[in-house]
């Protein structure tokens, strides 16, 4: 691995979905690559907030950008979770009409879907319509299926992109945030806003909701990039109102509506809503939008109740005029490749993205030779939630830490913590992301003191520099 | 896999549990306690102020104090104890019932036994739980998070506090703050009454001068990364009244609304659980609807005073001991909740021998009557002093109370 002096081939700015899927593609070719981002984990920006859909290819015109990369990024996932071992089930999609007026927009989404390629895609009659789903509500008068979607762990699928990009080869430079990219001499020097400088023949800029400050900073394109906020509520995985697939509304013009989804994990997700505003770091909730939630959530599943509440949380969609991604070579500017405006379905895309850019990256120039040491497998961490009591067995009498209990609500071991402190997920909320401690119906009342005490004694770090996600979010004031 | 075989096995070494360990024990039985800790005590190990203990022993305790008596006399009672052991499952057919358990030291281990005492106590009822809007910054802890980290771990969470909630554990968090030079703003109650007991308002708000918004609510918590303030709105005319908001600058905030009966586990067994209370369903002898599987403590229904939850669990631990040797009531009669009265438990008497019940009451009340009528017809009248839905209020129907009435009719609490 290389250190901050050396020159790299390319560097990815932005370690979200976007940027670790190019990361990871091009680890499998002879480069020396980088890849940096602004916050102290990767996957902390858009990536980490938002409905962990593998989208089934139907919602978007073939004209576009996105419709093609996602219906080739959804074929991908299955050898991506051969390879990386996170979690993703095609449970399939179901987009419901409630009325006369929405059934014809079901038939374009249907005709869109045919075209784009959504393998097993079919309209429903209502009869079906229940059949696929019993807790959908009586007022269902038809809809699609789309068996080719699915559900992720989108944190979970970027912490293993980085894992394996970083195995074959890349280095990753977190907390480097991006403010000045400078030419010289047929290279770009990247300057972060803490002092840090790297080098780098090519630089891609992956930089999610801030890609129009960093195009800025490097004296390309002029555009500019609005966050949409949606808000979420997350339901217990007691709850009653659990369905089978996902399930969507028709969608509006913005926003592909309120959602009902079995998380991979058995929790239940419902939103987003879609609010443009100003301020990208404003990831705030609001009683009025969690109200909307409720209104046309229940108007899917009428069961759905507030009472089975375990969490709320708001992410921000990186929305570009057009509302298409906009993949390029700046033609401002020599090697700076432009990825931007990957909001819904970019998770989905992600894969294809990574396969899009280094072609692009190719035909610009950058040398592609296969590495034949490439290895597209990563170490499998054992999660005790998943084992019998056979198997669990086994593992505690290999490491004794798999038996004690750190989150209840969640069945995560002390054995799991570690694992993800060891892969540097140092915050509260990286080791919540990475072992799920934290995301259950106790919200972190049992586990966080005794994170607390993992966190510290495998870094290191005394308590009062221990933080929830990094910069000053501190959880201490300090010691008695 | 280790398996091991007990009369009883009490899930949970807090109060509730190690009273019902002891009662179990001393009618001879074999019982074991599976606690997930490093050591038996429960909450009562964070809880180091006093007050404990005045029914329990005519003493003023600290929680520590209080728990220690017990485990003293758990060590004395050859009670097999599993501590840092987490129960994974629970099953339970014709009376016989599998605990799973696991533990860095004993690896899985399955534990046996025909009885189970469930005593896992609860949860707090969290930020999600209640919706609160506004950012997810660092510094937002329920009530006994932030009790540990002080009392336990030794860090203090924040100095300018705001506490959300008037249950008792915010309250006597407000206290152990401003004694730790740290600063409470205000505490935010969305009912018109304080939730916790009268006791801790006096003793930790206005001892202290904290002023205590009742009919209040948190609109909004702000900050990016640490907390940096809560704006607070006015119920007005029922709903939150946008024109009467004000904000309170903060560090910290801490949630002290109410507490969550922790029973996944015995959902897992198959137990029927009250809407009322979150606890199990439970007959006169505190046995819930799965034949063999008992309750008490606050797993069961949440208390204010541990001396509830040891009385409760000892009588718990009694009848799971009966149980045990064959003995059960020759009639039960249901007991209901009748005017101002929000749930009864247990939710059975036994008419023979008489049952202590508890009830929390749903109004506030000065000389309030207590009316017990079965069939219609009152058996038992009790005037309180005082009634609020903070303190529960502990009942005896003695068996010449109920002596001479139809049990196959209804018995009804009410307050008035």
């Amino acid at each position: 691995m290389k250190s901050g002096s050396d020159l790299f081939d390319v560097l990815v700015i932005g370690a979200g979905v976007s940027g670790a899927s190019i990361a990871r593609r091009l680890s499998s070719y002879a480069l020396d690559v980088a890849l940096v981002d602004r916050e102290c984990d990767v996957s902390f920006g858009t990536s980490k907030s938002n409905s962990g859909i593998i989208h089934g290819g139907f919602h978007h015109s073939s004209k576009t950008l996105k419709a093609r990369l996602e219906v080739r990024g959804n074929a991908l996932f299955d050898q991506l979770q051969a390879e990386l071992g996170f979690p993703f089930r095609r449970c399939g999609i179901l987009v419901v009409a409630t009325h006369n007026d929405e059934m014809k927009v079901i038939g374009q989404l249907y005709a869109q879907g045919v075209e784009n390629g959504s393998v097993g895609i079919e309209m429903c009659s209502r009869r079906r319509m229940l059949e696929l789903e019993p807790l959908l509500s009586p007022d269902v008068l038809g809809g699609l299926h789309a068996p080719s979607g699915g559900i992720i762990e989108p944190y979970r699928f970027v912490f293993c992109l980085v894992e394996s990009a970083r195995k074959n080869g890349v280095s990753l430079f977190t907390g480097f945030e991006a403010e000045r990219g400078v030419q010289d001499g047929g290279r770009w020097s990247v300057h972060s806003r803490d002092g840090r400088t790297l080098k780098a023949t090519w630089v891609v800029n992956a930089a999610g909701l801030f890609a129009d400050d960093v195009s800025r900073a490097f004296g390309a394109e002029e555009y500019s990039i609005m966050p949409r906020k949606g808000e979420y509520f997350l339901l217990d995985r007691s709850t009653p109102a659990c369905p089978s697939r996902v399930l969507f509304p028709v969608p509006s013009h913005n926003s592909k509506g309120v959602l009902v989804i079995p998380t991979v994990e058995g929790t239940v997700l419902v939103g987003p809503t879609a609010s443009e505003i100003r301020d990208k770091r404003d990831l705030s909730t609001t009683a009025e939008e969690l109200e909307k939630i409720f209104d046309y959530a229940k108007r899917l599943v009428p069961l759905i109740s507030q009472s089975d509440v375990i969490s709320s949380f708001a992410g921000l969609r990186p929305v570009l005029e057009g509302e298409d991604f906009f993949i390029s070579f700046s033609s401002k500017v020599p090697r700076l490749v432009h990825v931007a405006g990957i909001q819904s379905p970019g998770l989905t895309a992600s894969p294809a993205v990574g396969e899009y850019v280094t072609e692009l990256l190719g035909k610009g120039g950058v040398p592609l030779m296969a590495k034949k040491d490439f290895d597209p497998y990563i170490e499998r961490i054992p999660r005790l939630r998943e084992m019998s009591a056979e198997e669990a067995e086994k593992l505690i009498n290999a490491d004794g830490s798999y038996g004690n209990i750190v989150c209840r609500c969640e069945k995560v071991s002390e054995a799991e913590v570690v694992a993800a402190v060891r892969r540097e997920h140092t915050t509260l909320d990286g080791i919540k992301y990475f072992t799920r401690a934290g995301m259950g119906r106790c919200q972190g009342g049992f586990c966080t003191s005794r994170i607390l005490k993992i966190i510290a004694r495998e870094t290191g770090l005394p308590y009062e520099r221990i933080t929830k996600k990094g910069k000053d979010s501190y959880l201490l004031e300090g010691r008695l | 896999m280790k398996e091991l075989r007990f009369d009883a096995a009490v899930i949970g070494g807090g109060a509730a549990g190690m009273a019902a360990a002891l009662e179990i024990r001393r009618r001879g039985l074999e019982v074991c306690i599976v606690e997930r800790d490093d050591e038996l005590g429960g909450i009562l190990l964070q809880c180091i102020h006093n007050g404990f203990g005045l029914h329990e022993y005519r003493e003023d305790l600290t929680g520590p104090e209080y728990a220690e008596r017990a485990v003293q006399a758990v060590e004395q009672a050859e009670i097999a104890v599993f501590t840092r052991t987490t129960v994974g499952e629970l099953a339970s057919r014709a009376g016989q019932s599998t605990l799973v358990c696991f533990s860095a030291r004993h690896g899985v281990l399955k534990v046996s036994a025909r009885a189970v005492v469930l005593a896992m106590g609860c949860r707090e009822r969290n930020r999600g739980n209640l919706r609160i809007p506004g950012s997810r910054p660092a510094g937002v802890y329920t009530a006994g998070l932030a009790q540990r980290l002080i009392n336990i771990d030794g860090y203090i969470p924040g100095r300018q506090v705001v506490i959300i909630g008037s249950g008792d554990i915010g309250l006597i968090m407000a206290r152990r703050l401003q004694w730790l030079g740290c600063r409470v703003h205000g505490v935010i109650e969305i009912m018109p009454y304080p939730s916790g007991l009268t006791r801790n308002i006096v003793q930790c708000l206005n001892d202290f001068s904290i002023p205590l918004h009742l009919s209040h609510v948190v609109s909004r918590i702000r900050g990016l990364e640490r907390v940096e303030g809560v704006d607070v709105m006015p119920i007005r005319g029922g709903a939150p009244d946008p024109a009467g908001q004000f904000s309170i600058p903060c560090d910290t905030i801490l949630l002290s609304v109410g507490l969550i009966p922790e029973n996944e586990l015995s959902k897992t067994a198959g137990v029927q659980i009250a809407p009322e209370t979150g606890g199990a369903v439970v007959d006169a002898t505190m046995m819930t609807s799965v034949e063999g599987i008992f309750a008490a403590g606050n797993v069961l229904h949440v208390h204010d005073l541990v001396d509830n939850v040891s009385e409760e669990s000892r009588l718990a631990g009694s009848f799971a001991a009966d149980w045990l040797s064959g003995r059960r009531p020759a009639r039960q009669m249901r007991i209901l909740p009748g005017s101002n009265v929000r749930y009864v438990n247990p939710s059975r008497v036994d008419p023979d021998r008489g049952s202590r019940v508890y009830l929390r009451p749903l109004i506030v009340k000065n000389k309030a009557q207590l009316l017990v009528s079965a069939n219609g017809r009152p058996v038992k009248k009790v005037v309180k002093n005082h009634v609020q839905p903070s303190e529960m209020i502990s009942l005896s129907l003695r068996e010449q109370d109920l002596a001479g009435i139809d049990a196959a009719g209804v018995l009804e609490v009410s307050i008035s």
